[in-house]
């Protein structure tokens, strides 16, 4: 099975501004696709269009070949959107800020049983795989903007979801960091996902990449 | 059905029509107006309880009535637009906010004053005044929240659900403070529930409350027209059209 | 094409495993800042304290006002921590990430609501018949006063959370969040100290608390659609 989003004539408007008109997309599994474009060219606007966040667009969104209303939650089931805010609460650890998102998921989290500790097991594997292991407990406010970037980045692993809309996912990383990041789109692509990035990082030239320019 | 409303959304359109209707709502309301405050204040027979000073219901009563209607009209507007995104509709609630605060402000201030001869005091908590009163607050609400908003289409959203939140809510604080107010004070005297009002003086009433909704329909029409040109000055419409006037004023002046 | 290892999933709802999840987190982050907790609570009792001073210590008098005095306090003192309700997780990212899950965003905002009311209007309305006392409130309405506070404040929670997620996108929400949402407040008020004031006249109280029961399941039914629609709204400012 195959993922496939596609746009048609999307518009959007804001204030009376006009990021972007006309605009068709087809994103398919195993690409990599980097928005491309000068500051305030609706990049941001147009991820959050397609990840269904921001609703005032003229055009068709389709999933899968089905107009995007009518298959919401589906396409939400499978969409993992990171923003310019890493979406960590500073009072919770990385351990709890990673539970809920994978109760958000329908992963039963909390309580006890063996389905508890495998959430559990999952959630400290994907904090090792960033770079975090020894941070589990700590609590996110006292790590730094890059490790709770990193905690975010974390979901990547811990959810497996098709589509990945990611913005800026490279910002307050270090060099080592957006290697292993950069290797991780690439094995998404590979492996039948998709990813949807705008970055001012520059990705490593791969077939599996491709740019589309606003603006 | 949906092309129909889209033309009937669409702001060029609508200022075209609202063109050839405004003159006509502009005649009624000067006409009923006139002839209301006429008839209401000369020629109707003073009420034998109050006097003279019960005129003053010629006002207070079109203005508590239109204050009630403009909130209904600003939500039915806010939904129309959060559904079908009929942008018109949002200039139109975003003009009548202003003007039923302004209507909400009339009814309590002649109902102040009324209060005078009435109840020997500028100011009563009756149920008629309070609900005003929270009807004044609700509008200001929807004022400020409209205006604190640096991006307009977030403004018009929040606007709008704020507008119908206070829609379900005015009936509901409506009877509450009903109820409230004869649990305090058994109603001896409220200003405006006359049971048996003789013709000559609800006949005038009837013609002011036409009038004042008159007014209020030309004056958001012509409103409306101006917050079109304003939001949409950037469309090619506009901008022949404003340009076309200037064409036409310079062959008149070369003529 | 090999087959892709990552599946397409099937949205498995799980709206209770998320909504347990959320109930979780805000009460855990809430607990860790207790001073959030108490600040409301101490407010409270800190405007209660005023009126004796600033009207008069007779305990006549303070009875007769009482339960009005009690009702528009703990009013206030819960809509000073609405605020807060979702202003945390509208910077760090986290209201995206909830606009985001696959579950009802309506259901979840109820779960947020929900630990609003559990740790600013139940802790208020436990306290009541506290002050109660300090303003000389009759005997006989203090079971009634707490009764009416919890499940007004509930109502107020809901309401009030209608103009938090309006407001949580601007930067200085506070006062506007008081003049959008006091006026809807009036008829929760009216009811609630209505019926402490039924209590101390010795009438029956059920009409009034079944009026605020009617007014919470009101709230409940349409309020949770009117935060969502305003979270979607302020997410995008």
């Amino acid at each position: 099975m195959s993922l496939c989003l596609q746009a048609r004539q999307l518009s959007c408007e804001r204030d009376d501004r006009s990021l972007f008109k006309g605009l068709d997309l087809d994103i398919r599994s195993g690409e990599i696709v980097r928005i491309e474009g000068p500051n305030g060219s609706g990049k941001t606007s147009l991820l959050k269009i397609l990840s269904g966040q921001l609703r005032d667009y003229e055009g068709e969104l389709f999933w899968n070949g089905a107009a995007m209303q009518s298959v919401r939650e589906h396409f939400l089931a499978n969409l993992l959107y990171l923003g310019h805010a890493p979406g960590i609460k500073s009072g919770l650890s990385p351990l709890e800020n990673l539970a809920w998102y994978q109760a958000l998921s329908g992963e039963s989290s909390g309580g006890q049983g063996s389905g508890a500790q495998e959430g559990e097991q999952q959630r400290l594997d994907a904090l090792e795989q960033v770079g975090l292991a020894g941070f589990e407990d700590v609590p996110a406010g006292q790590l730094s903007a890059g490790q709770q970037r990193r905690v975010a980045l974390a979901r990547l692993t811990l959810t497996p979801r098709a589509l990945w809309v990611l913005d800026e996912p490279f910002t307050a990383i270090d060099r080592h960091g957006v290697a292993a990041l950069e290797r991780q789109l690439i094995r998404h692509a590979q492996a039948g996902g998709c990813v949807l990035v705008t970055t001012h990082h520059e990705l490593a030239a791969s077939s599996l990449l491709r740019r589309i320019a606003l603006g | 059905m949906w092309a129909f409303i889209h033309k009937l959304g669409s702001p060029k359109w609508f200022y075209g029509i609202s063109a050839k209707l405004q003159p006509w709502f502009w005649a009624a309301a000067v006409l009923l107006l006139v002839t209301g405050s006429l008839w209401g204040l000369a020629f109707a027979p003073a009420d034998y309880q109050q006097g003279n000073s019960f005129r003053i219901i010629y006002v207070h009563v079109p203005a508590a009535f239109l204050a009630q209607s403009i909130f209904i009209s600003m939500a039915v507007s806010g939904l129309v637009f959060m559904v079908w995104k009929i942008k018109v509709a949002d200039m139109a609630a975003a003009v009548m906010a202003p003007l039923g605060a302004a209507m909400t402000f009339v009814a309590l201030f002649s109902g102040a004053v009324w209060g005078v001869p009435t109840w020997g005091t500028w100011w009563m908590w009756d149920a008629r005044l309070t609900s005003m009163l929270i009807l004044l607050f609700l509008y200001l609400g929807v004022i400020a929240l409209r205006g604190a908003f640096t991006s307009r289409d977030s403004a018009s959203r929040a606007a709008s659900v704020l507008a119908m939140v206070g829609v379900i809510n005015i009936p509901i604080i409506k009877y509450s403070v009903d109820w409230w107010y004869t649990l305090h004070q058994p109603a001896s005297f409220t200003l405006t529930s006359r049971p048996t009002m003789p013709t000559e003086m609800w006949l005038p009433l009837v013609i002011m409350v036409l009038g004042f909704y008159s007014f209020f329909i030309a004056l958001t029409l012509m409103r409306t027209r101006s917050e079109i040109l304003r939001r949409e000055s950037s469309k090619r419409w506009v901008q022949e059209l404003v340009n076309g006037q200037v064409v036409n004023a310079q062959a008149e002046e070369t003529r | 094409m090999d087959a892709p290892s990552v599946p397409l999933l099937e949205h498995q709802g799980g709206l209770m495993i998320a909504v347990k999840a959320t109930l979780v987190r805000d009460l855990t982050l809430l607990l860790r800042r207790r001073g959030e907790v108490l600040n409301p609570l101490v407010f409270f009792a800190l405007v209660i304290t005023l009126f004796p001073i600033a009207i008069s210590p007779d305990p006549e008098l303070l009875a007769t006002i009482a339960p009005g005095l009690l009702w528009v306090a703990a009013l206030l003192a819960a809509l000073l921590s609405l605020d807060s309700l979702f202003r945390s997780d509208y910077d760090d990212g986290s209201l995206e990430q909830l606009l985001l899950a696959p579950q009802p965003l309506a259901a979840l905002s109820v779960a947020k609501v929900a630990v609003h009311w559990l740790l600013a209007g139940l802790p208020l309305a436990l306290m009541a018949p506290l002050l109660g006392i300090m303003l000389a409130l009759p005997a006989g309405s203090y079971a009634v006063l707490a009764l009416s506070l919890a499940l007004g404040t509930a109502s107020l929670s809901l309401i009030g959370a209608i103009g938090a997620a309006l407001t949580v996108g601007l930067a200085r929400g506070g006062v506007l969040l008081s003049l959008l949402v006091l006026p809807l407040y009036i008829p929760v008020l009216i009811f609630g100290a209505g019926a402490v004031q039924a209590a101390i006249l010795g009438d029956g109280v059920s009409a009034h608390l079944a009026i605020l029961g009617a007014l919470l399941a009101a709230s409940l039914m349409l309020a949770p659609w009117a935060i969502a629609a305003s979270l979607r709204i302020s997410i995008n400012g």
